[in-house]
Parts: structure tokens; C-alpha cells; sequence
């Protein structure tokens, strides 16, 4: 018995001897490194099944091995994909042609049959959180003309039915018909017509693909792509920095002058579809965060006042914000969705830092000696978000509204902030059409229609609603433009919310590959090519 | 015997079903899953549909009671975020964690042992830079002391991979990286950082302990036999700090399971404290309970192997019985 522990150590030496000699020749084992990219992305893929949850990481992995039949290119406008050309019949009917060269990754010819199954799948996805029914539902009627021609009716006319369409992958119907989500995942259903082709699913660690040999567009450089999922922003840039990926996305904001100076790197940034902009409470005459200068609950609701939002407005220092608070990782902001976006109007301007003028229109609106605020947002979500509410809160304190700041892990914050609980809310918004948009932030909130589903501040303004429900139903996209366009306008002009700033998204990858930015944040490897 | 494990089961069995319900109403209270990821263009409908499918249109009570009746028959439900069973999302991912945690615990007693015995014998600034050293150990953030050793071994010197798992071998089924030269590279750098507290740990308790067992009677009468030192160190001294040893080893073996979050975190391993965290910002509810089932399940039995250890070690202790 007592000699137990000695015997145990003695194995436990020799044990640690074979062990070293083990860990030295694995310290020499040098890497190979084959004709193949490595890209490190910054949130989880959960499933493969394209139609299963409607989240950015799922719907980016998708776009490797299936096509829509409208896409979007790195500016955010609409371009052919499967569908070579399209047109309406009548505003509520459109005809699709379908691209005739187009083969699934099996070799067998895309026909309008599995388009109309792929339009049909989300619906028959029960236990998604996140589903895909919201993109084509607008659509009551499929119809096929031929193998490569298609008619969609939607029920009223529908300006964004082309947008939409560019959320929803084509599937191969023999392919999955009848399978589960869990048949996408291990490949088995995984047929599409992208550019790569399905060969592993780590879950949580890696995706591997491997090029598509009958690809309809132009042949990707990439035999082999690796998706390695680092999530954490130290893993992404310790990968990136030690050769083990070749290209990240989300590149770490703090580490960005260091890759800047390093020879080894290159950095690729553009204006993303993310506008930050400050949400606030119309409707309630007690709003939950307003006291007046004791800390009591004030009972009146200055935020209804529109003289008291300009004043908000006017007392931010964009310039600063973007320059010093988010190190140059924004540009200013005046509209509702980013520049080149539908509904962008480049007339507007930032609105200028006037903290004299804010006072004046506080007393104006009869607090001259401001009141007491508490700003929320989230923690760990957007660009240096809270350091984004404590410069708020700095230059509200400065007009003599004493404003305090609280943040939140995101999980709770956006359950909170959707039901109301706060009067003024942080939001960052990524949209690719100002009607939409505007629907969602700024539209009287009408569950039953899907109005206002993010509007929680109630602001509701009947010509606004007009506007957008005219550009919704507008399918001439140069008058839909011009109605989305006036829709926010109207309501960026009654202040519904305070627009802060466009968020720049930056990648980070080794010097001789390039990677034309994307605004809609997406990583795609068929799109990274070496010099 | 047999009472002292039925006890134990009965122990074990309230525990979890409290660990269940906690965390039902935490995550009941955050909110629902729905709203966070549903499209802003879903209308009532979708929403409704949605809340429907995944049952959270029930109430608390309603939830909790159908989720019991699944788990009795081993069904602890689909994670709503990646529509696949809860529970093989964990299993999944469990020999990852387990095999970090193991190497990590044996890296700790391979150094801390021998460290600890040998600074047992010496006294003066040896024992006190040993000393020091073990506070320093305990004292660093895993965050911390894991982003160190990947930019000094990752990134400045560039001998071994910043993160993720290697080539994996399967092995009756369970996919482990420790029979692969490549899964070794990977697994170094996160099961140190991991190893160092407890290694610290060890140190300082195996110090202590053998130099108070080397002021003892036994030791002291071992020596005057004339038993060489090593011989009394490992014979005599050892044996007899190994009870509270092994009491601190196995609770840490289950905290080093629940702290390897962050380093799978940092280093991108596969581990199921990864799909934790990924869990809690998604309110993803079933992967969250069954994670806590699991882990909850792994401490019950951690602590019974260590009992019967016991047991085992020291032939004065039964258990089940009262002795004094």
C-alpha cells in the first residue's frame, strides 16, 4: 500500500520522459501549406440547412455552397444570380428567367421545380427561432412556365420581393426533399449550385469546402477553403498573426494601428450597412429613465418635444465620436441606412455640434435647467458601444441634461429594450432598403402586419406611414426609391430617432491577397484572390 | 456501502432538479429566443408560429413539468439555435472538454508534485522563490496567462498553433486529439494555461505538507532506521499527504471543467464551455440546462470517485458509517 505512490511516480517520470520527447518532435513537425485558404470568421455557424435560422453568420455560409436568384453585390444593389433577367407583368406579377447553365453540385440541371420547392421549404421549418417565412410569405402563387421560366404573384404589390428573394436559397429538390436539418449538416441534403462544395462540419471549430467544378460563374481560385470559427477577437488575430488563417473578418478595433504597421498584413475597410442611432421614448407622458434634477420621477416627457430632440442632437459632437470614440471606425451620420443604400439621401447632413443652440431650444421648451437621463445600450455588441453612450452622456451633461449611462450583455438588452423598459435605447441598424427599414424603426407599430416591430418608442406620424407603405408597393425601383427616400426624410426631420453614426467593418489578411469589402459584413471566399 | 451510494444518488438526483428549475427561470426571466433572432420583417404571425413550435407559448410551470417528463425518458430537447438534440450537441463536444481538463489536471501533477515535495525539503530562499512563484500562479487571470503563452509561443516565436483542435483519432467512438502529434501542438498551450492554477495549487499544498510530515514522528523514526530521504519523502511523507490531495484535485478536476470556458474561449477549442457561452447569448434554453445537467452530473461523480479514493488510500475511513 505504501509503495503505491512511489511506483506511481516512477511510472509517472518515465511517463513525462516519453511525453517530452513526444512534444519536441511535434515542435519541429513544420507546417504545410497547400494551395488553400483559411479564413477565420467572428460568430457561429449553427446549422447548414440554408433555411433553417436567419442569422448573418448562417445566411454568409450558406452563400458558399447555394445561389438566390437575385444577390447583392459588395455595394449593396441588386444583381442576377440564378435568375438571369426578370421583369413585371403586372405590379403583382413577376416573371423570372432562369440561368440554363446551371448545374447542382451532383451534375444535375437546375429547373424552376426546385426553385418553387426552395420558396416553399421555409414554411414546412417549425422549430426555427429565426425562420426564413417572413422573406416569402408576400408571395401567394408559384407558378412554372417552363423549366427556366417562373411567375411569382405576391398578394398586393410588392416593391422589396426582389430583395427578399436574395435572402432565399435554391435547394436541390431531389436532393432534399424529405430530409431534416440534421441531413444538411452532415451533408447528405447539402446539394446547391455555389461556388464551393460541402466536404465537413466541425460544429463550433471548422467548416470545409472544397471547390465546385460545375460553378456557373467565374471559376473560384480556391481548391480547398477552411472556415475555422474564433469567435473570440484575441484567437482571430493570434490566428491571423501566427499564419494559421489567412484572412479574418471583424478585425479587432484595438489592434488595428498595430496591423497597419506590420508589412505582413493588409487591411480592407468600408462603410458598412450599420447605422447606430439612438432610439427614443414618444409615446409615454412617465417615461421610465427621466427625472428632474433630484432624481425624481418627473411625470412629463420631454422627449415628446421636438425642440428637446433637436437640442440631443445638436449637442453631439459627431466629428469626435467617429474620430476619437471609435478610433475612425465611423463616419457621421444623417439618414437611416447607409450611403448607396435605397433610401440613402445624400442632401442630408450631419447634424452640426451646436451646444449653444441645444441650450436655447432646452429653455425654449421650457427646461432651462435640463432634467436627469440614464442612457442604455449594449455592452458587447457594436463598435466600442460603451464608450459610444459615455461620450453621449458627456456632451447631454454639458447642455445641463445630467445624463447617466448603463449597459447591458445583449441577450438581456434587446428583450428589455423591445419591451420598452428604457426611454432612450442604442441600436445599430443593417438594412438594405430605407422602406424596409423605416417600416421596422419608424412605422406605427401594427403586430399583426409586421409594422414597428423594433419601434418600441411608439413614434408614430401618419405621413411618414404613408410614405413607406407607398414605397413598399412601389415596383419601379427609380420611384420606389425617391418614396423611400421622402419616407426618411420625414422622419429623420421629426427626429424619430437621433442618428449617430455608419459603422466602417474592416478585415485583416495576409499582404498579397485582396478582399474586395463587402457592406453587408459578409465573408465570401470565392471573392478573396491573391495578387 | 451500498446505503452511503444510494444516499449519494438521492444527493445527486435533488441537485440536478434544482439546477434545473434555477436555470429554467433564469433564462424564462431574460427572455425568449424568438425575439431575439426573429426577422424585424416577421409579422405576428411568424412570431406566434415560431413561439408555438419551440413551446414557449406555455407557462413556467406548464414548460418545465413536459421538460422533466422528456428528461425522464433522456430526451432533454432540441437546441432551438442549432435545431439538433441538446444533449448529443454536448456530447458532442464533452471529449474535448474532458481531454483539456484531463491533460491539463495530469500537467498539474506531473509539475506540481514533484515541485511540491522537493520544495518540502528545503528551506530558506529556495522554498520562499517557490513560494512566491506558486502565489504568482494562482494570483494571473487564465485570460491573462493564456494570452501571454500564445504571443509568446504563437506569435513571437511561432512553435505551436494559437488555437483550435488538432487532428483527432476516434477511439470507441469518442474523437480525441491526444493520440496525434498535430493534436498535441494544439493542446500544449490551452492545457497549460488551464494547468497553472492547479499546478500552483499543488505546489503550495504539497509543500506545506511535507514539511510539516517531515517533522513528524513516522518520519523522524523512518529516518533514524535509515531509510535513504527519497525513500522516506516518497514512501512515508507522501502516502500520507495524499488524502487531502486528491480532496482538492477532485474538486478542482470539476471547477477546471467549468473554468475551461475562458480558455476555450481564448484558444478557440471545441469544448463544450464554448457552446455554453455561444448558449447564453442566444438564450438558447435547452442547451443550457443540459449543460449544466452534465456538468452538474460530472461533479457528483467526481466527488464519489474521490470518496471511494479515500477509501482506497487510507484504510481508517468507511464510509457510510459514522466514525470519528
Amino acid at each position: 500500500m505504501a509503495m503505491m505512490p512511489a511506483k506511481f511516480l516512477r511510472t509517472a517520470f518515465n511517463t513525462l520522459a516519453v511525453l517530452s520527447f513526444v512534444l519536441l518532435s511535434v515542435l519541429h513537425a513544420g507546417q504545410v501549406r497547400a494551395a488553400t485558404l483559411v479564413i477565420g470568421l467572428a460568430a457561429d455557424v449553427s446549422s447548414l440547412d440554408p433555411h433553417f435560422l436567419n442569422v448573418a453568420s448562417n445566411v454568409a455560409m450558406s452563400s458558399h455552397f447555394f445561389d438566390t436568384l437575385v444577390t447583392t453585390d459588395a455595394d449593396g444593389k441588386l444583381i442576377p444570380a440564378l435568375a438571369e433577367s426578370w421583369r413585371t407583368l403586372s405590379p403583382t406579377v413577376w416573371e423570372f428567367k432562369l440561368r440554363k447553365d446551371v448545374k447542382f453540385q451532383d451534375g444535375s440541371p437546375l429547373t424552376a421545380d426546385d426553385v418553387v420547392f426552395s420558396l416553399e421549404r421555409p414554411a414546412t421549418i417549425l422549430n426555427s427561432p429565426g425562420p426564413f417565412t417572413p422573406y416569402v410569405k408576400q408571395i401567394v402563387s408559384r407558378q412554372i412556365m417552363d423549366a427556366h421560366t417562373l411567375r411569382l404573384t405576391t398578394a398586393q404589390p410588392y416593391g422589396p420581393l426582389l430583395l427578399d428573394l436574395s435572402s432565399i436559397f435554391i435547394v436541390s429538390k431531389k436532393a432534399a426533399q424529405g430530409k431534416t436539418t440534421e441531413d444538411f449538416n452532415t451533408g447528405r441534403a447539402l446539394i446547391g449550385t455555389g461556388p464551393f462544395r460541402f466536404v465537413k462540419f466541425q460544429r463550433g471549430e471548422r467548416i470545409e469546402a472544397v471547390r465546385n467544378e460545375y460553378y456557373w460563374g467565374p471559376r473560384p481560385v480556391w481548391d480547398k477553403v477552411t472556415f475555422r470559427i474564433l469567435t473570440a477577437e484575441p484567437a482571430r488575430l493570434a490566428a491571423l498573426l501566427s499564419g494559421q488563417v489567412d484572412l479574418i473578418e471583424g478585425a479587432p478595433p484595438a489592434d488595428l494601428p498595430r496591423l497597419r504597421k506590420d508589412a505582413r498584413f493588409r487591411l480592407e475597410q468600408r462603410p458598412s450597412w450599420r447605422t447606430l442611432f439612438l432610439q427614443l421614448d414618444h409615446a409615454r407622458d412617465a417615461s421610465p429613465d427621466i427625472t428632474d434634477n433630484n432624481g425624481k420621477p418627473l411625470g412629463r416627457n420631454p422627449l415628446k418635444d421636438l425642440r428637446v430632440r433637436r437640442a440631443l442632437s445638436k449637442a453631439i459632437q459627431r466629428q469626435a465620436l467617429t474620430e476619437r470614440t471609435l478610433e475612425g471606425l465611423g463616419i457621421p451620420a444623417a439618414n437611416l441606412v447607409a450611403p448607396g443604400i435605397l433610401g440613402h439621401n445624400d442632401n442630408l447632413r450631419p447634424e452640426a455640434y451646436d451646444p449653444e443652440g441645444a441650450r436655447r431650444l432646452l429653455a425654449e421648451a421650457g427646461w432651462p435647467n435640463g432634467f436627469g437621463l440614464t442612457l442604455h445600450g449594449p455592452n458587447n455588441r457594436y463598435i466600442n458601444d460603451d464608450q459610444i453612450l459615455q461620450t453621449i452622456a458627456q456632451f447631454f451633461s454639458r447642455i445641463g441634461i445630467k445624463t447617466r449611462v448603463e449597459t447591458l450583455p445583449l441577450s438581456v438588452y434587446f428583450g428589455r429594450l423591445r419591451n420598452a423598459d428604457f426611454s432612450i435605447g442604442l441600436l445599430g441598424w443593417g438594412s438594405l432598403a430605407g422602406d424596409v427599414a423605416a417600416k421596422t424603426l419608424v412605422g406605427t407599430p401594427d403586430p399583426a402586419i409586421g409594422w414597428g416591430s423594433w419601434n418600441w418608442g411608439r413614434y408614430s406620424n401618419p405621413r411618414v406611414d404613408g410614405l413607406i407603405r407607398d414605397a413598399l408597393a412601389t415596383t419601379d425601383p427609380s420611384r420606389r426609391r425617391r418614396l423611400a427616400q421622402a419616407a426618411d426624410t420625414a422622419a429623420l426631420e421629426d427626429l424619430a430617432m437621433i442618428p449617430l453614426h455608419h459603422e466602417i467593418a474592416t478585415w485583416a489578411m495576409r499582404r498579397n491577397l485582396r478582399y474586395p469589402p463587402r457592406i453587408d459584413e459578409f465573408t465570401f471566399a470565392w471573392q478573396v484572390r491573391p495578387e | 456501502m451500498t446505503t452511503f451510494l444510494l444516499r449519494r444518488l438521492g444527493h445527486g438526483l435533488f441537485v440536478l432538479l434544482a439546477m434545473a428549475l434555477l436555470v429554467f427561470i433564469a433564462v424564462y426571466a431574460i427572455g425568449n429566443p424568438v425575439d431575439l433572432l426573429v426577422d424585424p420583417q416577421a409579422d405576428a404571425a411568424d412570431r406566434a408560429r415560431a413561439i408555438h413550435a419551440l413551446g414557449l407559448d406555455q407557462s413556467l410551470p406548464r414548460q418545465f413539468v413536459a421538460y422533466l417528463g422528456h428528461a425522464l425518458r433522456g430526451d432533454l430537447g432540441n437546441s432551438f439555435v442549432y435545431g439538433t438534440p441538446a444533449l448529443s450537441l454536448i456530447m458532442e463536444r464533452l471529449p474535448a472538454t474532458l481531454e483539456l481538463a484531463g491533460t491539463a489536471l495530469f500537467v498539474a501533477i506531473l509539475a506540481g508534485l514533484p515541485l511540491g515535495l522537493w520544495a518540502g525539503t528545503r528551506q530558506g530562499p529556495i522554498r520562499q522563490i517557490i513560494d512566491g512563484l506558486s502565489l504568482l500562479g494562482f494570483s494571473l487571470p487564465t485570460f491573462w496567462s493564456g494570452l501571454l503563452l500564445i504571443l509568446i509561443f504563437a506569435v513571437t516565436l511561432g512553435w505551436l498553433p494559437p488555437g483550435g483542435r488538432g487532428e483527432t483519432h476516434v477511439l470507441y467512438g469518442i474523437s480525441l486529439s491526444i493520440f496525434t502529434p498535430d493534436g498535441w501542438r494544439h493542446l500544449i498551450l490551452p492545457a497549460s494555461t488551464l494547468a497553472l492554477f492547479n499546478t500552483a495549487l499543488l505546489v503550495r499544498l504539497v509543500t506545506r505538507g511535507t514539511a510539516d510530515g517531515l517533522t513528524q514522528e513516522y518520519a523522524r523514526y523512518a529516518k533514524a532506521r535509515g531509510l535513504p530521504p527519497g525513500q522516506v519523502l516518497t514512501g512515508h511523507v507522501l502516502p500520507n499527504i495524499l488524502i487531502p490531495v486528491i480532496t482538492v484535485l477532485g474538486l478542482e478536476f470539476g471547477s477546471t471543467i467549468a473554468f475551461a470556458v475562458v480558455t476555450e474561449t481564448l484558444f478557440g477549442w471545441p469544448g463544450m464551455g464554448k457552446l455554453l457561452i455561444d448558449a447564453i447569448g442566444t438564450l438558447d434554453r435547452p442547451v443550457i440546462v443540459a449543460y449544466l445537467l452534465v456538468t452538474t452530473t460530472l461533479f457528483v461523480t467526481i466527488n464519489l470517485g474521490v470518496d471511494l479514493l479515500y477509501m482506497i488510500l487510507d484504510p481508517r475511513v468507511r464510509l457510510g458509517n459514522s466514525h470519528g
